[in-house]
Parts: C-alpha cells; sequence; structure tokens
C-alpha cells in the first residue's frame, strides 16, 4: 500500500481552502497536488477529496472495484454502506440517479450525500450557465461525460431544497462542485 | 508585528487534531451548501473558556494554511486582549503571519465587526458567534427551532419587530438584528452592529461563522442575498453616531463612544482602527 498525501496535514489543509473556494464559488475550477499511489480507477482529484474529507465516521458508497476500496478503506477507515446511507458517495463510471442518495430531512438538511463524481472533462468559461449563491453575475461550465437530461433533473430536483444533494465534479488533478443551490441553464 | 513569537513545539499544525479537523471541514462545506443553515459539530475545548471565540478559532483552525496571512479583531479593533490572545494563539501553534491590515489579510476572525474596508474574493472573514439561534428569545426549545426553520415559520421574528415598532416606534436591535439569508434561513448575523449588516449583502468574501459553546457552524457564500428582516412600509434602517470620528475625521464609519474626562465629556472614535489608521494616513 502505497501513502496518500506527501504531507497529510498540509496536503489536506490544501486540498479543502480548494474544496471551499469551490463549494462557495460553484463552477469555478480548482486544482490539487495529487497525492501518490492511488489505486488506477481514481482521479487525482477524487482521492485528494476522499483523504481530505471521509474518515471512520463518515459511510461511504463507491461503484469502483475492490481496489479503490481497500484504499478508501486503509487511508480513510470509512465503512462501506449502500448508497441511501452514504455521506459520500464516489461514482468512477456513469452517474445513476441522484434519487439513489440520500438527500436529508427538512430539519437537517446537512444530512444529504456528497457525490464525487469523475467526468471526461472540466472547461471553465463556456457551456452552461450557472447562477445563484457563490456567483456574482454567471459562471460557465462545460462538463462532459454527464447523462443526458441531467442539468434538467438537477433543476427538478431543486424544488426539494433545503433538502438535496452536493456534487464535486472531478477530472484529473482538477474539480469544481455544484452545491444544491445552483441553477444550471444549458443554453444561455 | 514587532513581538516576536516563539512557535510552540509538540502540537499538530493549528492546534486542532486532524480528525476534528476534518469533522470541521464536512460542516463548513455544508454551511456553504446551504446558506444561513446552522450545522451542529463536536466543538472541542479550547485552551480559552467559552465566550472567548472558541467557535471562531476551531473554525479558522481548520481553514488556516501556512500561506495565510491572520488578522484578528476584537470590536474593530486589533489590540485588544481577546484579538491579542487570539492572534498570538495562531502565531505560536501554526507560525501563520499576522496582519493588522484589513488589506493584506487572507483570513480574518472577527468578534463584532466587519471591517470597513470592502472585503474581496481572496478572503474569508470567520465571525465568533455567542449564540446562533436567532429565534432563542422567542422560542426557547431547540427541537422547536429547528421546526420552524424547516418549515421556514418566522412569524415569531415578524411578530417581535412588529412589537417594537409599535412600542418604540423602531426595531429594538441596534445589534444582532436577524437576517435572512437566500430568501430562506432567518440567520444571526452575530452581534455585529446594524450598521454592519448591509455588509453581509453579496459579499465577495467567503463568511463563516463558528458558536463553540452551541456547537454549531454555518456559513454565507460570495455574492448572496442576505436582507435584514424588515417591513415593507418599515425598512431597515441602521444607526450610526452623528459626530466625526475625534481622530481621523471620518463620518461614514461606525463608531465607538469614549468617555474623556470625568466633566461628561464625550468623543467619538472610529471602531475599526485599521481604516482609522489608513484615514490618517
Amino acid at each position: 500500500m502505497k501513502p496518500g498525501f506527501h504531507d497529510p496535514v498540509l496536503d489536506a489543509q490544501a486540498c479543502f481552502r480548494a474544496a471551499m473556494e469551490a463549494m462557495a464559488r460553484p463552477g469555478r475550477v480548482q486544482e490539487i497536488v495529487p497525492p501518490e499511489g492511488i489505486p488506477n480507477a481514481l482521479d487525482p482529484a477524487a482521492a485528494a477529496l476522499l483523504l481530505t474529507l471521509v474518515d471512520a465516521d463518515t459511510p461511504f458508497w463507491t461503484d469502483a472495484g475492490e481496489e479503490t476500496r481497500g484504499w478508501i478503506a486503509f487511508h480513510c477507515g470509512a465503512p462501506l454502506v449502500p448508497p441511501g446511507d452514504a455521506a459520500f458517495a464516489v461514482v468512477t463510471g456513469a452517474l445513476p440517479p441522484l434519487s439513489l442518495f440520500r438527500e436529508g430531512t427538512d430539519e437537517a438538511p446537512q444530512d444529504g450525500t456528497t457525490v464525487i463524481l469523475q467526468l471526461r472533462h472540466l472547461v471553465p468559461g463556456e457551456g452552461w450557465r450557472l447562477l445563484g449563491p457563490g456567483i456574482e453575475t454567471e459562471h460557465r461550465l462545460r462538463v462532459d461525460g454527464l447523462p443526458e437530461g441531467f442539468a434538467t433533473s438537477w433543476d427538478a430536483r431543486r424544488a426539494a431544497f433545503p433538502r438535496g444533494v452536493d456534487l464535486f465534479l472531478c477530472a484529473g488533478t482538477r474539480f469544481a462542485a455544484l452545491p444544491r443551490t445552483v441553477r444550471i441553464e444549458e443554453h444561455g | 508585528m514587532s513581538a516576536a513569537v516563539q512557535e510552540a513545539g509538540g502540537y499538530n499544525f493549528a492546534y486542532l487534531d486532524e480528525a476534528t479537523k476534518r469533522m470541521i471541514r464536512r460542516a463548513i462545506l455544508k454551511g456553504l451548501a446551504i446558506p444561513g443553515h446552522q450545522i451542529p459539530f463536536g466543538a472541542r475545548e479550547m485552551p480559552l473558556p467559552y465566550g472567548w471565540g472558541t467557535g471562531g478559532i476551531q473554525v479558522t483552525a481548520s481553514v488556516l494554511g501556512p500561506r495565510d496571512r491572520l488578522k484578528v479583531i476584537d470590536q474593530g479593533a486589533d489590540d485588544t486582549t481577546n484579538a491579542v490572545s487570539i492572534r498570538r494563539f495562531f502565531q505560536r501553534v501554526a507560525g501563520v503571519k499576522v496582519t493588522t491590515r484589513t488589506a493584506e489579510a487572507t483570513v480574518i476572525q472577527t468578534r463584532h465587526r466587519i471591517p470597513e474596508r470592502p472585503l474581496t474574493e481572496g478572503q474569508v472573514l470567520v465571525f465568533q458567534v455567542p449564540m446562533p439561534e436567532p429565534l432563542f428569545r422567542l422560542e426557547p426549545r431547540l427541537a422547536e427551532t429547528r421546526r420552524l426553520h424547516a418549515l421556514g415559520d418566522y412569524s415569531l421574528a415578524q411578530l417581535r419587530l412588529y412589537e417594537d415598532i409599535a412600542r418604540q416606534g423602531e426595531t429594538g436591535s441596534s445589534y444582532n438584528h436577524p437576517v435572512m439569508v437566500n430568501g430562506r434561513y432567518l440567520m444571526s448575523p452575530s452581534p455585529i452592529p446594524g450598521y454592519d449588516n448591509p455588509k453581509l449583502h453579496r459579499s465577495a468574501a467567503i463568511l463563516l461563522f463558528g458558536a463553540g459553546r452551541e456547537k454549531k457552524i454555518y456559513a454565507v457564500p460570495p455574492w448572496t442575498e442576505v436582507s435584514s428582516l424588515d417591513f415593507d412600509d418599515h425598512p431597515f434602517r441602521p444607526m450610526l453616531a452623528a459626530a466625526p470620528c475625534a481622530f481621523c475625521g471620518s463620518r461614514d464609519s461606525y463608531k465607538d463612544e469614549i468617555v474623556s474626562d470625568d466633566r461628561g465629556g464625550r468623543v467619538f472614535v472610529c471602531s475599526d482602527t485599521d481604516h482609522c489608521r489608513e484615514n490618517q494616513r
């Protein structure tokens, strides 16, 4: 088993700051310092987010294989659970319907799953028009690898606010976030 | 900073252990995703008493990195006991650079003020919060306030506002005046003066709130709509001392009233010491 972060304390801090910027400014693309010795199925950005945020207190679910599960179990010590019970989910293949994950309750919406999703490309400055808290006028982000009709189903789910799931979109060493508050306009 | 502060050995970077930081970091991320909603967290015992900013310190410790430059203010001032102690604490346990200048800081921990100088995108403002529940004096049962937040039922707060206006002709709160965040959650802005409330609205900086004793964290992302609770025919009007600052002459900054002699003399000075110093330059 290879080490995770080169410096577990400071690398986790740097990754968290990027994650906080990403969540506070939806659609803004962030870059991380890649961890070492990560499983083949994981993007460096997804692996860094796991090392930064997931531990024994956060049950997780993933569609990835044995190697990734073993890596998460070793580095994070998080228990593997069905998707409906997971605090964090790591999706390496096709995105399942978001209704698979828990969305919290009206009294405890923070129990909604944080989904870490791996994609082919994240291109800032074009594509979707993002609106909502954290965005001065608009942010633009092109995302390659999401299922058809994602933006429509995302919009439909926004009616459940404050309940909902929050997404980290990862591609290589880069990632962006879509908190449940963000509005996606496909053609704008 | 003139006094050299020796770094303390034997502590993890920024004092807290990594598991605690992860828990607080998760709460901060969910707080940003649900603006204005209070997230419970397992506040740790800190090496200073409750009421001295334990919530703010834990948030700062979880956010802070070696490249940050930290500013700490207490009622706008960099040189009061609380501000000096917290600044020295982070110099010792994290070895971070500190500053008293708002423009230079990347992380600003504050007790009860927002700096006069407009904040920028690269900055994080951490508030120390004594009582995070805006409905606290109106509904003592926390289980009930959680339900009211879930339903978005803030009629108690509206009623309180109405009674204040009916009795006194104006709202009774000159500080800690509750705000609506993104049109959904009623939030305590912490005991900042009403004068600072408009600065919460569409701020360029990330605003984080930590309440140590009450064990809650909440947040307002940048550029988020924040409005002070009011009525259409009684719009929220913050109070401001009419006198200019005795040091810098500023008329539009928030002032402290200072007793200047034993014959009832009083002067007004800027509460934001960095802003006042810049004006005097």
